[in-house]
């Protein structure tokens, strides 16, 4: 089992007010599974990817992320997971604006302390692997939305991360712009990586294997397509 | 260990870049490094410069030789009761002649200002002392052509004169000066030496000395003028035994009482060099608070900039910290960026303080040494002051949630 949730649960504290964004959720995902997450506005997506990604913490559960229990490990040790075990693909991008594509790229590099020639030979292969290796020079205000987000897909897959995780990649993207990422990411599924990702679009979600439905911070259903 | 050494360029690198981007904040930021650290640079260059000039004179007046005296070279009593005092006599000169055990020369020494003249060469206003032989070795005064004042000299009080270098010159032209006879004022001297180049003390040019007998002088101008005795100690280490035996006799031929004080000076080099290095102590401390306090601004101006730049950057450090990089990683990058911006104020304050300190000098006809303690001092101050006025705000940066951090707009 690749990723293992027990009655994973994180309840926001704003001031007196609690608001629980997710509870008591049990998923297991398998090595290379494709799972889309999908479900209405403020259901609990994000929340689940963030803690899935090791960006955030729960409040309640547990997560098992490769038979090793995130919830008790330090601060450096969930950053050394998010550099080496996650890939995470944002429906905002985040690339650094005065960083060029390839510099972006290799940014995960730098944190596991890969020397400089090898780092660039590298992110050059992965910027290939998303067909933008002629914009390497290029700074994200000088590229497309569809561009930058292929950079920011080369960027999560520079480590051969166990898992990429997309909270609404194609979110910012016309349709056409969206199925080209979407086909990256089913090659990227056929090359045997694990992908979870969030989507409103069902023609989105079709793309993967299986369905995980949310509503109010619970799993509705769960269904192989 | 905080820094792996493979990683530590790569922040210089990403601090480069912060610097690059924000030039003129850059240069702001650091305005008050930049500023303090000129200031300390130009004062430490100015004051090594003349330190060299200042104690390569003082060390020219002799490290052994004590000069008895009226009044002591510094004035720390009150300056009337001094004035009261007896002056200096040829008896008392006798007397140390005599008993100074420890001296390995004693020399009386009176001078006056005269006029010079040759045949039709006239030379007003020039400094003649009145000694005896011993003075060439306390005085330096060797001959480089002719002779220095002899014992013979002294005891029949010739009418003789030894000539600086540069009255000869100016006096004689082509000639051979030795053996010619020149007047002081109206009286005929005998030309016996001329000595070698020693050029100026402070100011005074030591080639414009003359030196005759210093019975001819209390001859021909009274013997009433106080005089000083110098004395040169026949090995260095015992200067301060031979001040107390030179006061012991001073005391007793002027029968001081044993509880009254000296009423007579016994003055020394070190007197003068003490009150130097006095006078630039005082300077350099004052000189270091004016520094320290521009760099405590500095700093705080650093880590005001710092401060805004980690909130605007909030972004930025969610993005790192969401692709692995870990607190000892933000804490690096924005100490470093802090570091840097702090020591290129102080790279361009050494450069400025070099150059208004060569400038300073440059005025006294001084210069300037490229000195490595300057520049440490310029380059550990801002880098210090960096490391202080960065870390609570790189802390700050290392502390943010991933999260929090990459939904802040
Ligand atoms: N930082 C936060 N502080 C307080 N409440 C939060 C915070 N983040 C999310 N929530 C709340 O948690 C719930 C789930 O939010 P979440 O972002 O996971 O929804 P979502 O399913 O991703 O929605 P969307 O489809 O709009 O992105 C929402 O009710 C939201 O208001
Ligand atoms: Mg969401």
């Amino acid at each position: 089992m690749l990723i293992e949730i027990k009655d994973l649960s994180k309840t926001y504290i704003l001031g007196e007010i609690e608001v629980p964004a997710l509870k008591e959720t049990n998923i297991n995902i398998e090595k290379n599974e494709y799972v889309s997450i999908m479900g209405p506005s403020g259901s609990g997506k994000s929340t689940l990817m963030n803690i899935l990604g090791c960006l955030d913490v729960p409040t309640g559960g547990d997560y098992i992320l490769n038979n090793q229990n995130v919830s008790s490990l330090t601060d450096d040790q969930l950053a050394e997971i998010r550099n080496k075990e996650i890939g995470f693909v944002f429906q905002t991008f985040n690339l650094l604006p005065r960083a060029d594509a390839l510099h972006n790229v290799e940014l995960p590099l730098i944190y596991n302390g890969t020397p400089r020639i090898k780092r660039r030979e590298m992110a050059r292969e992965a910027l290939e692997k998303v067909g933008l290796a002629d914009r390497a020079d290029h700074k994200p205000n000088e590229l497309s939305g569809g561009q930058r987000q292929r950079v920011a897909i080369a960027r999560a897959l520079i480590n051969k991360p166990s898992i990429i995780l997309a909270d609404e990649p194609t979110g910012n993207l016309d349709s056409k712009t969206g199925e080209e990422i979407m086909k990256i990411f089913s090659d990227l599924h056929a090359a045997g990586h694990t992908i979870i990702l969030v989507t409103h679009e069902e023609y989105i979600a079709n793309h993967s294997k299986r369905t995980i439905r949310l509503l109010d911070g619970y799993v509705q259903s769960d269904t192989m397509n | 260990m905080l820094l792996k050494l493979t990683r530590i360029n790569e922040y210089f690198l990403m601090a480069w870049d912060a610097l690059r981007t924000h030039k003129l904040r850059s240069l702001l930021t650091t305005l008050g490094i930049l500023i303090g650290v000129t200031t300390i640079i130009t004062i430490w260059t100015t004051i090594q410069g003349l330190n060299e000039y200042v104690y390569g004179q003082l060390s020219g007046l002799g490290a052994s030789t004590v000069y008895v005296e009226k009044f002591p070279w510094v004035i720390t009593d009150n300056y009337f009761e001094l004035r009261n005092r007896k002056e200096v006599t040829y008896n008392e000169y006798e007397e140390i002649e005599e008993f100074a055990t420890l001296a390995d020369a004693v020399s009386p020494v009176v001078s006056a200002r005269k006029k010079l003249s040759y045949g039709k060469e006239k030379y007003e206003d020039i400094r003649v002392f009145g000694t005896d032989d011993e003075y060439a070795v306390i005085g330096n005064t060797f001959p480089e052509v002719g002779r220095f004042l002899t014992v013979l000299d002294i005891q029949n009080n010739h009418k003789v004169v030894v000539l600086g270098k540069d009255i000869a010159s100016n006096l004689f032209k082509e000639e051979n000066p030795i053996g010619r006879r020149i007047k002081i004022d109206a009286d005929k001297y005998s030309v016996i030496g001329i000595l070698e180049k020693k050029g100026s003390v402070f100011g005074q040019n030591m080639d414009d000395y003359a030196y005759v007998p210093i019975g001819t002088f209390r001859r021909v101008y009274g013997g009433h003028q106080g005089i000083r005795i110098a004395v040169m100690a026949n090995n260095p280490d015992n200067l301060e035994d031979l001040k107390d035996q030179l006061r012991g006799i001073m005391r007793r031929v002027r029968k001081v009482k044993p509880a009254d004080e000296d009423n007579f000076a016994i003055n020394q080099q070190d007197m003068l060099t003490n009150l130097y290095a006095q006078l630039t102590g005082t300077l350099f401390m004052i000189v270091f608070v004016i520094g320290g306090i521009s760099l405590l601004v500095g700093g705080i101006g650093i880590m005001n900039i710092m401060l805004v730049s980690v909130t605007e950057r909030t972004r930025e450090i969610g993005i790192r910290k969401a692709i692995g990089a870990k607190r000892r990683n933000v804490l690096s990058q924005f100490l470093i960026e802090a570091i840097m911006v702090s020591s290129l104020g102080g790279l361009i304050g050494i450069i400025l303080g070099f150059i208004a300190g060569t400038f300073i000098l440059g005025m006294m006809d001084l210069t300037i040494g490229v000195s490595v303690s300057a520049i440490a001092i310029g380059f550990g101050f801002s880098t210090f002051v960096g490391v202080l006025a960065g870390f609570y705000p790189a802390y700050k940066a290392s502390n943010l949630n991933p999260i929090e951090s990459l939904r802040y707009e």
